[in-house]
């Protein structure tokens, strides 16, 4: 696999190195599998062979190092010369594989005797490249009882259903349903159960943080052929047409809201930012207008800043209405 | 890069391997076809190719051909350009494979996929064909991670403008990176703060516009025993919290104050009475979002405060 972008002849000259040695610790190696392991057509490859077959040293004395063919859709280097083995990592590229990893391990205990053998070999392998890996790390929250994580993973491989006491937030609510789980994902710092909800008939993902409790039942997980799992790289949060957009000004002091939650737009003016959200519940905002004060203000929809209003003079209404502060 | 250039790249690389002595550029030009004939032309030819080589991390070695002789020859080592013996078990390869899919939609997939390659042209089958039970993303969506990374990595200071929280305006800094961690889902660089003489940590997503280098690779040296991801927890802390509440709570609801109870008893019809620890008074505004379903009761700073939050609540 070639990264993203433009192929530029770098790139190119890294995969021409590569692939002598790729042959090589093969033996032997099929046209179809070595293009696809290089993210390259086979015509792209042929030509990449072509090339280094056609590598020419002209003085002492002219020869042509490298000798392969590549007949009947085998490729076969007989003549690998000074290029057999693959150019060393990067700093760059050792620290990219050992900084994940080393949150692999961090996260998972359960998997942790095959990162830990991987650590050590790559940073072996990578030598002092390896050093400067320790300057990059990623810390995922584990605000989440200790075998949680480890129960999760084992009703995924047991292909179990779970019972969850699981906590939401933005109705302070506690809620408990059967879940039937799919995978653990780990995205944007923080442990998720993917899973399908039985409550919801839907495919959800339950934060391990504001787990609760959970059970392992003795009963076979069923999830639906229709389950999707979520496509983690498209981010986990897209709003759907049916959200509702809320509009929020924001004074310097509540700007982390901004920073906290997926805001569609932000716009700066002056000190202020107005900032756009979707979400398909605003309980969960009412909530936030309460605990921002003057630092926000709900400007749209105008009946979410009416109930802003309201709750807050409910709360106030408690205050005054005697609940006495502590005298003793 | 044209087809030319990168067949005359090959081949230096290939020549500079294979030989035993180091070559001047005189008999470089001899070996490897592609260059033109005007020495003047090859000697800048020459320069460019040994920069675009160096990019790559091949370790391109100048020093004397031979004893005595005036000019500079030219060669890799073998032992410094090759990747070491490596081989994993298939349970390793699996993990390694899950660990490049980490970014795989950030700044660093190109990286970790060059990585990659060169592990499986090591005789690694890293595939993944497995439904892993974990599946982990790092993302790197702040414009500023990719220059920091670049400058952790090549040990470079760095300047900024850096709109500190809840301040106006923004600031230059000029920072000697230590180090980047993210930090439950956030990306924060530490650091040497050059006109603040002092340990400095700040967030990606607050820098704005662009990460200038401020000075060539290898010219910040991260202390002995420096811990970045200490300093970004250190940063990034809420106060230990070593003062107690009571609240009262309505029955059936504040259950994020419930989980971390340290009591919880009934209080006359519908209410229950909770003690909570807390940090600062910037607990309030927590406490305040709970609106009529939650009263602080004492410490009576705390209870103002809550108060004066609900009050500020614009009408």
């Amino acid at each position: 696999m070639t990264g993203p972008g433009v192929q530029t002849g770098s790139q190119r000259l890294q995969r021409l190195l590569a692939l002598v040695p790729y042959v090589v610790s093969r033996n032997t190696v099929g046209l179809a599998e070595t293009a696809a392991a290089f993210g390259v057509t086979e015509r792209e490859l042929v030509d990449d062979l072509n090339m280094l077959w056609c590598v020419e040293l002209r003085a002492p004395d002219p020869y042509c190092p490298i000798d392969l063919s590549y007949e009947g859709g085998e490729i076969v280097v007989s003549e690998a010369e000074s290029i057999g083995r693959p150019l060393r990592l990067g700093a760059d590229e050792a620290s990219a594989l050992l900084v994940a990893l080393r949150m692999l391990a961090d996260v998972a205990p359960a998997g942790s005797s095959a990162l830990s053998r991987t650590i050590a070999k790559l940073e072996a392998a990578a030598g002092e490249s390896a050093a400067v890996s320790a300057q990059v790390q990623v810390q995922v929250d584990k605000g989440h009882a200790g075998d949680v994580l480890a129960q999760m993973q084992d009703a995924i491989e047991r292909q179990r259903r779970i019972h969850l006491r699981y906590y939401v937030p933005g109705r302070d609510e506690a809620t408990e349903r059967d879940v039937d789980p799919m995978r653990l994902l780990v995205v944007e710092g923080r442990t998720y159960l993917e899973g399908w909800c039985r409550r919801a008939e839907g495919v959800r993902l339950f934060r391990l943080d504001r787990v609760l409790g959970m059970q392992v039942l003795d009963v076979a997980a069923a999830v639906p052929p229709e389950a999707e799992p979520v496509d983690v790289d498209e981010g986990l949060f897209r709003p759907s047409p049916q959200d509702i957009s809320v509009v929020l000004e924001l004074r310097p002091a509540g700007h982390w809201v901004a920073e906290y939650y997926p805001c569609e737009s932000v716009d700066r003016r002056d000190d202020e930012l107005r900032v756009t959200l979707r979400t398909p519940d605003t309980r969960w905002v009412r909530r936030l207008a309460l605990r921002l004060g003057e630092d926000g203000r709900v400007i749209a929809p105008a009946d979410l800043a009416a109930q802003v209003s309201e709750d807050a003079a409910a709360a106030l209404g408690q205050y005054a209405s005697g609940i006495p502060a502590r005298t003793n | 890069m044209s087809r030319r250039k990168t067949e005359r790249l090959l081949g230096l690389v290939v020549c500079l391997l294979s030989t035993r002595r180091a070559l001047t550029a005189a008999q470089i030009r001899e070996a490897v076809p592609g260059y033109p004939d005007s020495f003047e032309a090859f000697k800048r030819m020459f320069e460019r190719d040994k920069e675009e080589l160096r990019e790559l991390g091949i370790p391109l070695e100048t020093d004397l051909a031979s004893p005595g002789d005036e000019e500079a020859g030219y060669r890799i080592r073998r032992q410094a350009y090759e990747l070491p013996e490596i081989t994993l078990e298939p349970d390793e390869a699996a993990v390694l494979g899950l660990a490049a899919r980490v970014w795989q939609r950030a700044e660093l997939a190109g990286t970790a996929a060059g990585a990659l390659l060169k592990l499986r042209a090591a005789g690694i089958d890293a595939e993944d064909t497995t439904q892993p039970v974990i599946e982990p993303r790092v993302h790197t969506g702040e414009a500023a991670f990719g220059p920091l990374w670049e400058a952790v990595m090549d040990r470079r200071p760095v300047t900024f403008a850096y709109r500190a929280a809840g301040r106006s305006g923004v600031q230059q800094r000029r920072l000697e990176p230590w180090g980047v961690v993210n930090r439950h889902g956030r990306w924060y660089v530490a650091g040497h703060d050059v006109d603040r003489d002092a340990v400095r940590v700040f967030r990606l997503s607050r820098i704005e516009g662009a990460v200038a280098f401020s000075g060539p690779p290898g010219s910040v040296v991260v202390p002995a025993g420096t811990d970045v991801r200490e300093l970004v927890r250190d940063w990034d802390s809420t106060p230990p919290a070593h003062r107690t509440a009571t609240l009262r709570v309505r029955t059936g609801a504040g259950y994020g104050l419930r989980r971390r109870a340290l009591s919880e008893r009934p209080d006359g019809e519908g209410w229950d009475e909770i003690r909570v620890s807390f940090g600062d008074i910037g607990y309030s505004d927590y406490l305040a979002s709970f609106g009529a379903d939650v009263i602080a009761v004492d410490p009576p700073d705390l209870r103002e405060a809550v108060i004066r939050r609900l009050k500020g609540v614009p009408q």
